[in-house]
């Protein structure tokens, strides 16, 4: 575990020194700060449909986000030869992949604290509950880790980073668009693809302020499953 | 230290290694050496712990690197071929976290580093950012995480390539100055880079083992004997006649004459390559004067180890394609039946 954070931290140390983490959350801000501006601050809403509109617009940012962030996590280490260090170290392949998912969910996290002015702004003219904003954040939170996972396995699986960020849009993407496919077939099977669509049914609730199990679980779920891909994807590539 | 058996290792249905069996003692400094693709470095791969075997045993400190890979990582410093640095940390930094996370107990990691930097010589570049470093320095970091932890063995993988002439140097006393402390493997495709450096040398070939022995034995064993060149005046057609004489003098295994004319002599001079079993020279020359011809010249052939190596690839490759035919031509005479041992 101490192991995982030691990577961790130096992961965070790349992020700082390289000029990736800076555009991501420079990039991500001035896209959000611009669709709330076109979106949410008009007159014709009210407060908690600001806020609504404002965290729909921050979970397109954050997916595409996690996935930037996530794909030089493993493909940058395997390109340059230094992945070698880890390899050769004791250390659990789980925890290599830990420690990089951490290092970037904190980036991400860091990210996200910045949007925090929007929703404050709307407490000039308006009023929306604290509730609302913290379960909104959560829900942000929980996505961004998902798209994270699903970056870091395509990045244990691919051999560069551009590969890697496409793979992972390749995979997300499709997940995206469940809720699409989901309205073309018929029941019981269009229950079963939009429940497992990672935006439209699971993220709504958290962007209107309500908190759903169903949500957390299924965002937990998949950071988990991808996680433990990206472990075994490691652990395979040593018989390579 | 460590007990190399029967290692094999596929990719897909390519055998890159095996069957390689090997023994290596505590503090020897040992060389691999092999030409491009003989599986020097799928070999040290495996015995880095960063690759799996396909099947066989290497176990390093009595420890089996399948079954228990953390313990002997712990005990083991490796340098790839690149060396696995982070362009953007700095020297120091660098090796503070590769010794944390080698398990380096953190009141040590200070003075480890320390020792590392000093015994690397980049004690001056400690603060400068690894991507600002020269390919000469980058390797020496490359040494210098591989040590920081105090592995009983470090496993260096062509650590002298790209170099100039006084890294190569350098970097030679370094790789020496580990033995004894150290038990070292590394690995090269230039004889003379290493055979000054190591204890012993392992050639390897196709995979396989085909020598091994300090420079002295190397070359013993494989040029059995002695190599003469004997110039000769034949006649304007004597050479076959001279040829026939020379291998009929007992204790000449092989005579070859040679192709390429003398400069400067005529038609009726020839230069013969001889292989002895043993020291006949005396008998020879008698030989030679007996039948009249003119001996111009006698002189022992070179022993230069790089010309052994050659030759040991070489005759190995010859051997192993004659095996193969004749394996084949066994199998197609009688299909059904094992093969021999050979």
């Amino acid at each position: 575990m101490s192991q995982a954070l030691l990577i961790a931290r130096r992961e965070i140390g790349a992020y700082v020194r390289s000029p990736l983490g800076a555009i991501v959350i420079a990039g991500a801000l001035l896209i959000d700060g611009i669709y709330f501006y076109w979106k949410g601050l008009t007159d014709k809403l009210v407060s908690a449909q600001v806020l609504s509109e404002f965290f729909y617009g921050a979970s397109g940012t954050t997916m595409i986000a996690g996935i930037v962030l996530a794909m030089r996590l493993l493909a940058e280490e395997r390109q340059t030869g230094s992945i070698t260090l880890l390899n050769t170290s004791p250390i659990k392949d789980s925890e290599i992949v830990l420690g990089k998912f951490v290092s970037a969910f904190g980036v991400l996290a860091l990210m996200t604290l910045f949007t925090l002015y929007m929703p404050l702004l709307i407490f000039v003219n308006g009023k929306v509950s604290v509730g609302h904003i913290v379960v909104g954040y959560s829900g942000l939170l929980l996505l961004g880790a998902a798209s994270l996972a699903i970056g870091l396995f395509a990045s244990a699986v691919a051999k560069s980073q551009v590969v890697a960020a496409l793979l992972g849009a390749l995979i997300l993407a499709p997940l995206v668009l469940l809720w699409a496919v989901a309205k073309a077939v018929d029941p019981p099977l269009n229950r079963v693809l939009s429940s497992l669509a990672i935006h439209h049914e699971n993220f709504r609730p958290f962007m209107n302020g309500i908190l759903e199990l169903d949500g957390v679980v299924y965002y937990l779920a998949v950071t988990y499953v991808f996680l433990l891909a990206a472990t075994k994807t490691l652990e395979a590539r040593r018989w390579r | 230290m460590i007990e190399i058996s029967e290692l094999y290792k596929y990719y897909g249905d390519r055998r890159a290694v095996g069957p390689l069996s090997a023994s290596i003692e505590k503090g020897e400094i040992i060389g691999l050496l092999g030409l491009n693709g003989a599986g020097k470095t799928t070999t040290l791969r495996i015995l880095a712990c960063d690759l799996l075997p396909t099947s066989g045993a290497v176990r390093v400190g009595g420890l089996d690197v399948v079954e228990s890979p953390h313990e002997v990582r712990k005990r083991i410093g490796y340098l790839p071929d690149t060396p696995p640095v982070y362009a953007e940390m700095t020297v120091e930094d660098y090796l503070t976290f590769a010794a944390r996370l080698r398990g380096v107990s953190g009141g040590d990691v200070e003075k480890r580093v320390d020792e590392a930097l000093e015994q690397t010589e980049t004690v001056a570049e400690r603060d400068r950012p690894i991507g600002a470093l020269s390919h000469g320095f980058r390797q020496r970091v490359g040494i210098a995480q591989a040590i920081v932890h105090k592995p009983e063995l470090v496993v260096l993988d062509e650590p002298i390539s790209g170099l100039d002439p006084v890294q190569i140097v350098e970097m030679r006393e370094l790789v020496r100055s580990l033995g004894g402390e150290h038990t070292v493997v590394v690995s090269s495709h230039i004889l003379s880079e290493i055979h000054e450096t190591c204890d012993r040398i392992l050639v390897i070939r196709d995979g396989e083992i085909v020598a091994s022995g300090t420079e002295k034995e190397l070359s013993q064993q494989l040029l059995s004997g002695m190599r003469l060149s004997l110039t000769l005046r034949v006649g304007k057609d004597g050479h076959a006649r001279a040829g026939q004489l020379l291998s009929g003098v007992a204790g000449v295994t092989g005579v070859e004459l040679s192709a390429e004319a003398l400069p400067g002599a005529g038609a009726d001079v020839a230069q013969f390559r001889l292989r002895l079993a043993r020291d006949t020279r005396e008998e020879l020359t008698r030989a030679v004067v007996d039948a009249g011809f003119g001996l111009l010249e006698l002189t022992r052939g070179e022993r230069e180890l790089e010309s052994v190596f050659l030759e040991l690839a070489k005759s190995v490759d010859e051997t192993a394609t004659r095996k193969k035919k004749k394996r084949k031509k066994a199998a197609e005479a009688a299909p059904p039946a094992e093969e021999e041992a050979s």
